[in-house]
């Protein structure tokens, strides 16, 4: 009986080795390479690369494949090796305006200096299984266009500023933005801030509040002003040399959503932006951050701050999956003290009541 | 007594610092130690780091141990009052592996003590460091959700909202009716949450001589009671606080003084009592 | 000259920061108590090894630190910049640390004593001193100690004492005090009330 909690390390050394089997499943089946999971599973790894707050799309390969496929522990697991790596500063802000766009869409104008580019997209596909990939076989190349390189991509954004429709971006002079996985969150956050752990925030948690802002719970009539992904490259000034050099190049999704704004007494109206960016190919993650990002600046722009997603306390805390999954879960560890001192009350407290309604009908029956 | 502390040597990672954390993020979490043992009972917000264990599984506690640790200590890790539990084993074993330490199982030898939900039964001694895992730093945080809100309650001293719950509680029930993470005041100033151990612990915070460091990963704060520094449970002059009784002993020692875990060890519902720590049981059978 | 060889830091970054911080803590925990820092480093110019081993075990990047005139030396800023990468600042309010002669003056006029509601982001002032004995009679009572605790540090100004106990009188805001001498230091938390 008393042996039941016992045994723990044996315990836990064999459910190590079981989850391994299980990861492993049917030895009879091919073992999935990390080459595979970044290649036919990209977008997976986009996820995981976003929310793990680390580009590397071999390490987030790694981690889907230890995790069995679940992307949340995927996150975990890529997160838990990024706080051991070392920090060698913080690169220059990204210029997408430098971007290779893949796709870039913008649905505010029928068209736009760059061009709409429908690119790779999942929009204009019919919902039908496509029971030709249940089969082995290869599929022939697509034609791609060449890239063209050399244009900047202005930004949909910058034209409808300079007539003063559109507020400009936030300035630099925030200075330099504080690393949430380093220094605590402070409330109230700067919006740099919000911007940071909107990006690692889980992304079913942010299209749930963004779509409650399309539902009514802190409308701001929001229109695509631009979605763009492509290659982007990644500039870092060493101490050492004291100028910018090129250390790579990275792909991303951004988002600029332009939403109405009704002015103020002072401030003649004109449309605001929220902003959305993620790793890799992810626009349902960008467009909810951009969604969520707007809602808010409820306060900043001087709207009433009545629903969820406007309530910066609310949604800082508990965007984040890895946080919130080990909260949900750790109701697996043993609680029976405290469910012991829960007991002994509620033990007491029921025989209070019981003996005062045995009283109550002995009184009644002595009437 | 034999000698008990195991020590591990064997299957240490050497891609890993010592303690697992790098010596910045030690000093960062040594400072907000520093300022949390300056001012008792208040909530030092720290740079809490991702730890390769969950959120919610003892982060703060494992975070606050890593930056105490070091060769000259013996380390006891419990969970519900036990060694053998499959959490204390897990975190047992990364320290072990981690950081070298000695470890131990008996309250007495150990120089750190990291636990979820008990005090050991043994009285704690000068020297010893007691870290507890914790999971909602803020007692006031189901009376008020905000942080921004219960941060300005705590600065002003304003914790009228917490006795009105326990006083509705009272008007309820006719006691009391919280029996873990029971609310105290430290050295007379803040309001703390005790982790949730048993109110049957609270008594032992009281002046311990031990110094009780407080982790919270997740919620990124740690906190701290010196030794020596009056931990009072709130109560009412009229409903003094009170702590659990039972009318049976353990089993396996017979103790009466200790707090006991309920087994059912049948299908007919047979209940039995034994003691929450094991330590404190096998020393004395 | 600038070829003086700079002094040795921690000779085990990790194992010595580890023993120091356990020292330094010992002495939070229990205030009045003297500690003494084994391995303490012997550090440049007139820094106590007991100051040195504190701010090799606290001090980096993110705490700006304030130098007394008499301890702002080229070489103990070369040493501190080196070993710790510490900004030395000249404004006493940005200062995460700061190494104090004797504590003359108004000795904590200044430093950073935190806010009501993060009290936490307050100074620690190291006071060098002569000797942690011998000097006049004080007691204290507070957290970390049983009842009351006499101590008798050597060489502090006039005013100290009051001064202290206008520190002590904000709490939880005010600054928190470590006296070093040689090797050995004694901490003074500002929740601890001192009767002079």
């Amino acid at each position: 009986m008393y042996v039941a909690v016992k045994g723990g390390e044996t315990a836990i050394a064999h459910s190590l080795d079981l989850v391994a089997d299980k990861r492993r499943g049917d030895r009879d089946v091919p073992e999935l390479s990390l080459d595979q999971i970044d290649q036919q599973l990209g977008l997976a790894v986009d996820r995981v690369m976003t929310e793990g707050s680390c580009y590397d799309r071999t390490l987030a390969a790694l981690a889907i494949k230890q995790a069995r496929g679940d992307l949340i522990e995927a996150i975990f697991l890529l997160r838990a090796y990024r706080t051991t790596l070392p920090r060698f500063g913080a690169s220059e802000p990204l210029d997408t305006t430098r971007m290779v766009a893949e796709r870039r869409i913008s649905s505010t104008f029928k068209d736009v200096p760059g061009g709409q580019v429908l690119g790779p997209t999942y929009d204009y596909t019919h919902r039908l299984l496509d029971f030709s990939l249940a089969a082995a076989g290869e599929r022939a190349e697509a034609p791609i266009a060449p890239a063209d390189a050399t244009h900047a991509l202005p930004r949909v954004g910058d034209i409808l500023q300079r007539d003063g429709l559109l507020e400009p971006p936030p300035s630099r002079n925030h200075g330099e933005a504080r690393d949430l996985t380093r220094d605590p969150l402070v409330l109230p956050a700067s919006r740099p801030l919000r911007l940071q752990n909107l990006a690692r925030g889980d992304e079913g948690f942010l299209l749930a509040l963004g779509y409650s802002t399309q539902r009514g719970y802190g409308n701001n009539h929001p229109f695509v002003g631009e979605i763009r992904y492509g290659h982007v490259p990644v500039s870092f000034v060493p101490e050492e040399l004291g100028f910018a050099i090129e250390i790579g190049e990275i792909d991303v999704t951004e988002c600029d959503m332009v939403n109405q704004f009704a002015g103020s007494h002072d401030v003649p109206p004109q449309f605001t932006r929220g902003y959305g960016l993620a790793f890799g190919h992810a626009e349902r993650k960008a467009m909810a951050m951009a969604l969520v990002d707007r809602a808010l600046r409820a306060e900043e722009l001087g709207e009433a701050v009545t629903s969820p997603a406007q309530d910066e306390e609310f949604v800082l805390a508990h965007s984040d999956n890895v946080e919130a999954s080990g909260f949900v879960q750790h109701l697996k560890l043993p609680h029976y003290v405290d469910f012991q001192s829960e007991l002994v009350v509620v033990r007491a407290l029921r025989a209070e009541v019981e003996k005062r309604l045995e009283q109550a009908a002995l009184a009644q029956a002595a009437e | 007594m034999p000698d008990t502390t195991i020590r591990d040597t064997s299957s240490q990672d050497a891609a890993y610092n010592y303690a697992y954390l790098d010596e910045q993020t030690k000093r960062m979490i040594r400072r907000a130690i520093l300022k949390a043992v300056a001012v008792p009972g208040y909530q030092v917000p720290f740079g809490g780091r991702e730890m390769p264990l969950p959120y919610g599984w003892g982060t703060g506690g494992i975070q606050v141990t890593a930056a105490l640790i070091g060769r000259d200590d013996t380390l006891k890790v419990i969970d519900q009052g036990a060694d053998d539990t499959t959490n204390a084993v897990s975190i047992r074993r990364f320290f072990a592996r981690v950081a070298q330490v000695a470890t131990t199982t008996h309250t007495g030898e150990a120089t750190i003590i990291q636990t979820r939900h008990r005090v050991p039964e043994t009285p704690l001694t000068d020297g010893q460091i007691l870290v507890f895992q914790v999971p909602i730093p803020e007692p006031l945080r189901m009376l008020e959700p905000r942080e921004t809100e219960t941060r300005t309650l705590h600065a002003l001293s304003e914790y009228g909202v917490m006795q009105v719950s326990l006083y509705e509680s009272i008007a309820r029930h006719g006691r009391i009716a919280k029996t873990y993470n029971y609310p105290v005041m430290v050295n007379g100033r803040y309001i703390m949450s005790p982790s949730p151990i048993p109110k049957f612990d609270n008594p032992k915070l009281d002046r311990s001589p031990a110094l009780q460091l407080y982790g919270a990963g997740r919620e990124k704060r740690i906190y701290a009671v010196p030794p020596h520094t009056p931990v009072k449970s709130l109560d009412f002059d009229d409903h003094p606080f009170e702590i659990e009784t039972w009318t049976e002993c353990c089993a396996l020692c017979g103790s009466t003084e200790s707090f006991l875990d309920e087994m059912i060890v049948d299908d007919t519902g047979k209940r039995l009592f034994v003691c929450s720590d094991t330590d404190y049981c096998e020393s004395r059978r | 000259m600038s070829t003086t060889l700079l002094a040795p830091g921690l000779a085990d970054l990790s194992h010595d920061a580890q023993r120091l911080f356990r020292g330094v803590l010992d002495a939070f925990s229990h205030p009045g108590r003297i500690v003494e820092l084994r391995d303490a480093p012997a550090g440049p110019g007139t820094l106590s090894p007991a100051a040195v081993a504190f701010l090799l075990t606290f001090a980096d990047r993110e705490t700006p630190l304030w130098l007394e005139a008499g301890v702002d030396k080229q070489e103990v800023r070369d040493f501190l910049r080196f070993h710790a990468g510490t900004p030395i600042v000249q404004a006493r309010e940005a200062a995460t640390f700061a190494v104090i002669i004797g504590g003359g003056g108004e000795p904590f006029a200044g430093f950073a004593i935190g806010t009501d509601t993060y009290p936490d982001r307050a100074a620690t002032l190291v006071i060098e001193v002569p000797a942690l004995d011998g000097g006049r009679d004080t007691t204290w009572r507070g957290p970390g100690i049983d009842g009351a605790v006499r101590v008798a540090i050597d060489g502090l100004g006039e005013g100290f004492w009051p001064a202290w106990a206008a520190n002590h009188a904000l709490f939880p805001c005010g600054v928190d005090l470590v006296f070093a001498s040689g090797s050995r230091l004694i901490a003074l938390p500002r929740s601890v009330a001192v009767e002079a």
